[in-house]
């Protein structure tokens, strides 16, 4: 137990030290909400659905989650690059462990992130429906971290060094993210599409910070909360499982 | 303590370790030597649960670490040829969580840990961050920070790469203390002949991933006829400077260490 707390330890302290990635990562959120939210909000209007910067902001919270856990399980190789992951790997305690604890610290700074993208966007005029329900949301912030965050461990362990990287942000976070109902709502979708965000575990977290903040699920919490629990604990098991054969 | 039997470690094609067998008994002090490239790191990796063998067989300490890598884990300390700090600590944040991974009681760890501090003089800058230290001072933390345990064997790959020879010196001191009190097994790779001379009971010599000899600093001077072993690792291993295929692990070692880390 002990162990797993001085894991996740580590990476909240490497996160807060980083002034320049929290800065970093909060402008791009800030820019989609500000450029999106003001610039398509009259035509959103008078297409009847009400306020765009509402419906957008868990968009964009969920957006930073994504981005955030992805990166920061991702770290698993800029560890091996600068060598500490020896240092865990020969210490007396099972790579699961390892896995959780890094885990759970990659998702923490994920959700300290989205909490802070969601104080902005409150900032620049999101009004939730409720104010109990910002607890909730954090939670299921956390649980969709978690689920990114093992994604991205995942594939750390295939990959050798950052080379691969940008070949992830362009064929599978970017995807993720335009595809998830970010940006648009899922109601009446081209067939294809509504498959598609079916299949992308993005949308149901998003899906659930509506339903909670702004009262327009789609798909509805307990959906939401199912498939997030069930795909987060896939994510974690084939992620220990990979994790588990990284040799240096 | 460590016993190894046709160990082999091929690369694609290429082999790295080629069917090595020897055995440390508990409480040597044991030197592995060989030029650049020779397969040192690559054998203590497979020692270290780091590596699989492609074949041969293990034992450390009666376990095999292919297929019981954790109680292998909790029998050795390590301190590694490449760089293995967490930049973003401190170096006492550093020792901090080497010594919860380890299972050092929080009292004797705090003791352990300003001991060794004062030891290997980072005591001062104990709340620096790691990145903002100098290639000596980072390779000494590396070693305070694998004296913090204390294992039954302990690996060293080129422990004193780097440091000035004070350091060096009491680094020995230390080692060969915990040898006595504790039978603490030692396995360490050098490329200071007389470290090795000094230091080691018994030596093996590898080159291009094969032991071409071993035994006693005495043994191999004789086997050579020569009077040093500078002169009989010379007279084994021949005189030609070894080219490195070099990994990109390699590659990133390398360009650390030009640009001063
Ligand atoms: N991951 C790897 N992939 C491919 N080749 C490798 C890998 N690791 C090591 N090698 C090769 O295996 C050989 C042995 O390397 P090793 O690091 O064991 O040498 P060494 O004896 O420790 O040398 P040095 O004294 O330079 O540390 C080298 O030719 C090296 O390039
Ligand atoms: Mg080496």
């Amino acid at each position: 137990m002990k162990k797993i707390y001085i894991l996740w330890l580590r990476q909240i302290k490497r996160y807060l030290r980083s002034k320049s990635r929290i800065v970093g990562s909060l402008a791009q959120p800030l820019l989609f909400l500000l450029a999106l939210g003001y610039g398509f909000g009259s035509v959103y209007q008078k297409a009847g659905e009400g306020n765009y910067l509402n419906f957008l902001a868990p968009g964009i919270i969920g957006m930073s989650i994504l981005f955030t856990s992805v990166f920061s399980g991702m770290e698993v190789i800029w560890d091996r690059q600068f060598g500490f992951l020896k240092e865990t790997l020969v210490a007396p305690m099972s790579r699961f462990s390892i896995m959780i604890g890094r885990t759970l610290g990659g998702a923490t700074v994920a959700t300290l992130q989205g909490v802070l993208v969601m104080l902005i966007s409150i900032l620049f005029g999101f009004h939730p429906a409720s104010w109990f329900a910002l607890l909730p949301a954090v939670f299921i912030m956390f649980l969709t971290a978690l689920l990114f965050t093992s994604l991205g461990t995942m594939i750390a362990s295939f990959l050798d060094d950052m080379q691969g990287f940008q070949l992830i942000m362009n064929f599978l976070v970017m995807p993720l993210f335009f595809l998830s109902g970010a940006l648009f709502p899922l109601q009446g979708l081209p067939t294809a599409l509504g498959i598609i965000a079916r299949i992308d575990p993005l949308s149901y977290g998003i899906d659930a910070l509506r339903g909670l903040l702004i009262n327009a699920g789609h798909y509805g919490l307990g959906m939401d909360i199912l498939v997030l629990g069930a795909v987060t604990l896939l994510f974690l098991s084939l992620g220990s499982y990979f994790f588990k054969k990284v040799q240096i | 303590m460590i016993e190894v039997k046709n160990l082999t470690k091929k690369f694609d094609d290429f082999v790295a370790v080629d069917n090595i067998s020897f055995q440390v008994k508990e409480g040597e002090i044991f030197a592995f030597l060989g030029p650049n490239g020779a397969g040192k790191s690559t054998t203590i990796k497979m020692l270290t649960t780091l590596l699989a063998p492609t074949t041969g067989t293990m034992t450390l300490n009666g376990h095999d670490p292919v297929r019981e890598p954790s109680a292998v884990r909790r029998s050795f300390g390590i301190v590694f040829q490449d760089p293995s700090l967490d930049d973003e600590l401190t170096a006492y944040e550093n020792m901090e969580f080497h010594g919860v991974l380890y299972d050092v009681p929080d009292k004797l760890r705090r003791e352990r840990i300003e001991y060794l501090l004062k030891f290997v003089e980072l005591w001062d800058r104990r709340d620096n961050l790691v990145k903002e230290f100098s290639g000596g001072m980072k390779r000494r933390l590396e070693i305070a920070r694998g004296l913090l345990h204390h294992p039954k064997i302990f690996f060293l790959d080129e422990p004193t790469l780097g440091l000035d020879p004070q350091t060096r010196n009491s680094l020995w001191n230390h080692l060969k203390e915990l040898n006595k009190n504790e039978k603490t097994t030692i396995f360490f790779t050098t490329h200071y002949m007389e470290e090795a001379e000094r230091i080691a009971d018994r030596i093996a010599i590898i080159d291009h991933g094969k032991i071409i000899a071993s035994g006693t600093a005495e043994e191999l001077k004789q086997k050579t006829n020569t009077g040093s072993l500078e002169d009989a690792f010379l007279s084994l291993t021949g005189k030609s400077i070894r080219e490195e295929s070099a990994s990109p692990n390699d590659h990133m070692r390398t360009m650390r260490r030009a640009h001063g880390h």
